[in-house]
């Protein structure tokens, strides 16, 4: 939205008024007094802004999420201020990219580093609150037994709910702090409460409007609470319940009313009794570094761990490796004169580079089929060569496969870089008697390294976690064999993480962010290391 | 409480409407149809909206529903079309910040996890519940309380091409394949693998040699104890080998690639659900439906997928959810409609009676004595586990498969405890 102002901010601004009685005018004119077409323009769009924000605000008062109103308000007064005021000519420039900056990188990061403290998975999905109600919701049974009551909702003169059946031919009627009770002078059509004095029934459509308290609604059948109480879900049909836990708000513990267990808190944000058993749902709590030592005191991770460490490592380096040779080689040849139609070779270079990467995985998986593979049937005359099942040839599918999606990029940057260095050096070259191969290892390489180096650094940290392309090439596999979690040969760190964190069945974001943490800070060291080692090639 | 700002605008808006009609009090079904008198100018067209996500491969089945349901009570249903391959996992994360849908259709398992995670609110069908198929009920049942309202069933089964074998005699799988063979085409019987492996194709085989997943009770439904370890599972192991070896199973054939081969008439047998048998048709093919033969000696029983509404346990219209999943989707003519949309089996006894097409029938007999997939959180890590050691056993990089198969089993035992 804010990007849209900014668009128009530059669009208006160019055609200045001409020259003349104009400019002194709107030089003493303040902003609010100066209402020229652009002025209003902006007034609408940020008045749109203003809008959509106060509607996200007040979206966000009602689902209590205070940080996002917080932020929200911020933003709301930043864009007002830098567009209106007239001191803030650099914001009104840097504030949508500050904004988007905030939301999608600062936001997420600062997001994914508190989910690593917390247990938040499935059985921690949401707050105390939400597991206390759902507790008592998934415990609260029909008495064995008891019967379907056709009911009838009705309100008192207050506008209070009652509920009204028949049993055994008697109608009776009840509310919430007073039990079933016979219902004096009520009209019953098959055994239904049709009418009663002093009450009003409810039709569909005030039902619709308070279902809520309907819902919510336990209308006790005796003075004894154990006899359970009368509920309904649809407002149709009446059933007796009978609670199996009971929340004490107070003591802050669950009872269990048939066992007489009680459950508290643990730390693990989980009701819990004395005997270790817990009750399903938790909630989401602190953990601590609980995640990150799990990751190195797992003894389920470990069998596995060293073998997808080091061919992480062999993938990243080999992938940036042979895209790197692959696409200098090309750049150097479509750089030679000498080669006809150089401009057609190279769009048809830079081709696997326009095809999405995961659909290129996707057919590359297809053709390597070991029975219907394309590479099978067709090239190698219906040999069948498993090339996505046994270990060593999938590690060598999954490089070529790379190969063949990165070296258009590679191959770019290199012609980039290639063209960018002048003529002449090769020129007095070539007048030395520098033979070719000489020409390209004692100038070419080290001229282009300058500008290559951060890419192939970066090249590394993507291929790293590059995650998209195993997950659609081979899954990870072949799997080992026999491993305690499902992991396999062409697995690579951040796609072992997928797989023990939300493919074993129960999701586990704390823990899977705590990995992904790790994961983050061993690409960051690294590339550290490397941009250093570049910089010293600038030196030359 | 938590509620929307779209719903509390609506009750604002309803409340508005409803003071011009206020005061009259009939009992509710009849509402729409009957003419108010002195409000028929402000008549609520609408008496509420209900959110309800579905998948791309259910919504054109369910729009039509949902259509009369609005017809018939005036109650609106937002169908949001969600892709498949989230619309679970964005149920479990988006229902705790109150912005996830009143209703949910979908497979009966995901229960386990929506109950775990306390997304799911328990549903009541009073005695309505012997009015559907056992195992349609049983398969949304967790921890005793019911928490979805099926409306189809499905299962997988044999299906012959008559064109290649008219008639099969076999009796035992063994017996099927030397069919299959007879018939002199490329494969003689096709089950779906892949490289990961596919133990829901193979579990026909596998419950043939008393090795279900979970141990059961006598009336089919799981315990939470491993079942497919010991003498039976490890004779299962061997025989799968010796598919295997036999190119009977083979990890290269996916999905895709048996039913190409099916419809190509490259096998006259192939296992598997409606879901392909409509493209057989289609395509012209001649099929029969018939159960599987068993590998073990004793019946082959595959798993029963059921299909039905969850309501969301932070739905801001529980009546109104109610309304549609307990009291609207379990009636005969709407099971008999979606039955006519989908081409499933109806949950319900009496919609399914009136289920003629031949092949639908097939996979009913097929299924009869089926037993719902377990739908506990942790099944997600046993279908791993199942299914890599399966195919490895079958592409032969499990050499011995007694010993994978065991070391399968206590790798499940230790995800099951772990979690």
């Amino acid at each position: 939205m804010s990007q849209q102002t900014i668009a128009h901010d530059s669009e208006h601004a160019p055609p200045e008024p001409p020259p003349g009685d104009a400019r002194p005018v709107r030089g003493d004119s303040s902003p609010a007094r100066d209402f020229s077409k652009g002025f209003l323009a902006k007034l609408v769009l940020v008045g749109l802004i203003d809008a959509i924000g106060l509607y996200g605000i007040l979206t966000a008062i009602s689902v209590e999420q205070w940080a996002i109103v917080g932020f929200l308000v911020l933003a709301l007064v930043a864009v007002n201020w830098a567009y209106f005021s007239r001191r803030a000519l650099a914001a009104k420039y840097l504030l949508p990219g500050l904004v988007f900056l905030l939301v999608y990188v600062i936001f997420t990061a600062c997001y994914t580093a508190y989910v690593a403290f917390t247990n938040y998975g499935d059985g921690h999905n949401s707050t105390k609150a939400d597991a206390v109600s759902a507790i008592l919701a998934q415990n609260e049974q029909r008495v064995e037994g008891s019967q379907a009551y056709p009911l009838t909702i009705l309100t008192d003169s207050d506008g209070d709910l009652t509920f009204a059946i028949v049993r055994d031919g008697q109608a009776l009627a009840g509310t919430q702090d007073d039990p079933l009770a016979p219902a004096e002078g009520a009209t019953v059509e098959s055994d239904k409460v049709t009418a009663l004095p002093d009450h009003e029934v409810l039709g569909f459509a005030a039902v619709a409007q308070r279902q809520q308290e309907i819902v919510d609604l336990r209308v006790p059948v005796s003075d004894d609470a154990a006899d359970g109480s009368l509920r309904t879900q649809d407002a149709s049909t009446g059933y007796v319940f009978e609670s199996v836990m009971e929340y004490d708000p107070a003591a802050d513990t669950m009872t269990n009313t048939q066992t007489g267990v009680v459950y508290r808190p643990n730390d693990q944000g989980q009701f819990a009794a004395e005997d270790g058993s817990t009750i399903s749902p938790g909630w989401r709590v602190n953990v601590g570094f609980d995640n990150f030592t799990r990751a190195f005191s797992d003894d389920r991770l470990r069998t596995a761990f060293v073998e997808i460490f080091l061919w992480t490592f062999a993938f990243a380096l080999l992938s940036v490796l042979t895209t790197f040779v692959l696409g200098l080689f090309l750049a150097v040849v479509f750089n030679d004169p000498r080669v006809r139609a150089r401009k057609l070779l190279r769009a048809l270079m830079i081709l696997p580079y326009a095809i999405p990467a995961f659909i290129s995985a996707l057919v590359w998986k297809g053709m390597l089929n070991t029975r219907s593979g394309f590479l099978n049937q067709v090239l190698l005359g219906g040999a069948e060569i498993p090339w996505l099942t046994d270990p060593w040839l999938a590690k060598l599918s999954v490089i070529g496969v790379n190969l063949w999606l990165g070296f258009p990029y590679m191959f770019i940057v290199c012609t980039g870089a290639l063209q960018s260095i002048p003529g002449e050096v090769y020129e007095s070259a070539r007048m030395d008697g520098a033979k070719p191969w000489r020409i390209m290892r004692s100038i070419t390489l080290p001229l282009l390294m300058v500008s290559v180096a951060p890419l192939l650094v970066a090249s590394f940290a993507f291929n790293f976690n590059n995650f998209a392309l195993i997950y659609m090439l081979t899954g990870g596999g072949p799997n080992f064999v026999g491993t305690p979690v499902v992991v396999g040969h062409t697995d690579i760190l951040i796609s072992m993480v997928y797989s023990v964190a939300f493919e074993s069945g129960l999701k586990q974001y704390g823990f899977a962010s705590a990995l992904s943490i790790l994961i983050f800070i061993m690409v960051g060291a690294i590339s550290w290391w490397g941009f250093r080692r570049t910089r010293r090639l600038e030196e030359l | 409480m938590r509620r929307s700002i779209p719903a509390l605008a609506a009750a604002l808006g309803l409340a508005l409407t409803l003071t011009a009609c206020g005061g009259n009090g009939d009992d509710g079904a009849n509402e729409t149809a009957e003419p108010t008198q002195g409000a028929a100018t402000t008549e609520p067209a609408l008496t509420g909206t209900l959110t309800m996500w579905v998948d791309e491969t259910r919504i054109d089945v369910m729009k039509p529903i949902v259509e009369e349901f609005q017809t018939e009570t005036g109650v609106k249903v937002d169908l949001v079309q969600k892709v498949s391959g989230d619309i679970r996992t964005d149920f479990v994360s988006q229902v705790p910040t109150g912005q996830g849908p009143d209703v949910i259709i979908g497979a009966h398992d995901w229960t386990g996890e929506f109950v775990n995670n306390g997304v799911v609110a328990p549903i009541q069908f009073g005695d309505k519940s012997d009015e559907f198929a056992p195992s349609a009920v049983q398969a949304f049942t967790y921890d005793g309380q019911v928490y979805g309202a099926p409306y189809a069933i499905e299962n997988i089964a044999l299906v012959r091409n008559n064109k290649l074998v008219p008639e099969t005699k076999a009796t035992t799988f063994d017996e099927l394949v030397a069919e299959g063979k007879a018939a002199g085409v490329k494969y003689p019987v096709l089950i779906q693998q892949g490289d990961q492996g596919d133990a829901y194709h193979l579990y026909p085989l596998q419950t043939s040699f008393d090795a279900p997943i979970f141990t059961q009770t006598e009336d089919g439904s799981y315990t939470s104890e491993l079942g497919l370890g010991g003498e039976n599972g490890e004779k299962f192991a061997t025989y799968l080998q010796k598919l295997g070896a036999d190119k009977v199973l083979d990890p290269a054939l996916g999905g895709d690639q048996v039913k190409e081969a099916f419809l190509a008439g490259e096998s006259p047998y192939i296992v598997t659900g409606p879901w392909y048998t409509t493209e057989f048709t289609n395509a012209g093919l001649d099929i029969s439906v018939l159960p599987v033969p068993s590998a073990g000696g004793s019946e082959a029983k595959p798993f029963v997928g059921v299909q039905g509404a969850f309501i969301s346990a932070k739905s801001a219209n529980p009546v109104l959810a109610n309304e549609f999943v307990v009291n609207y989707l379990t009636t005969e003519p709407v099971q008999s409609e979606l039955y006519e949309l989908g081409g499933r089996l109806p949950a319900l006894k009496t919609a399914a009676a009136k289920v003629s097409d031949p092949i639908l029938a097939g996979f009913n007999e097929a299924g009869a004595t089926g037993a719902p997939m377990p739908s506990i959180p942790e099944m997600g890590a046993m279908w791993q586990f199942w299914g890599t050691t399966q195919v490895q056993i079958i592409g032969g990089q499990a050499s011995d498969p007694v010993g994978a198969w065991n070391t399968m089993v206590t790798n499940m035992q230790d995800a099951i405890d772990a979690a």
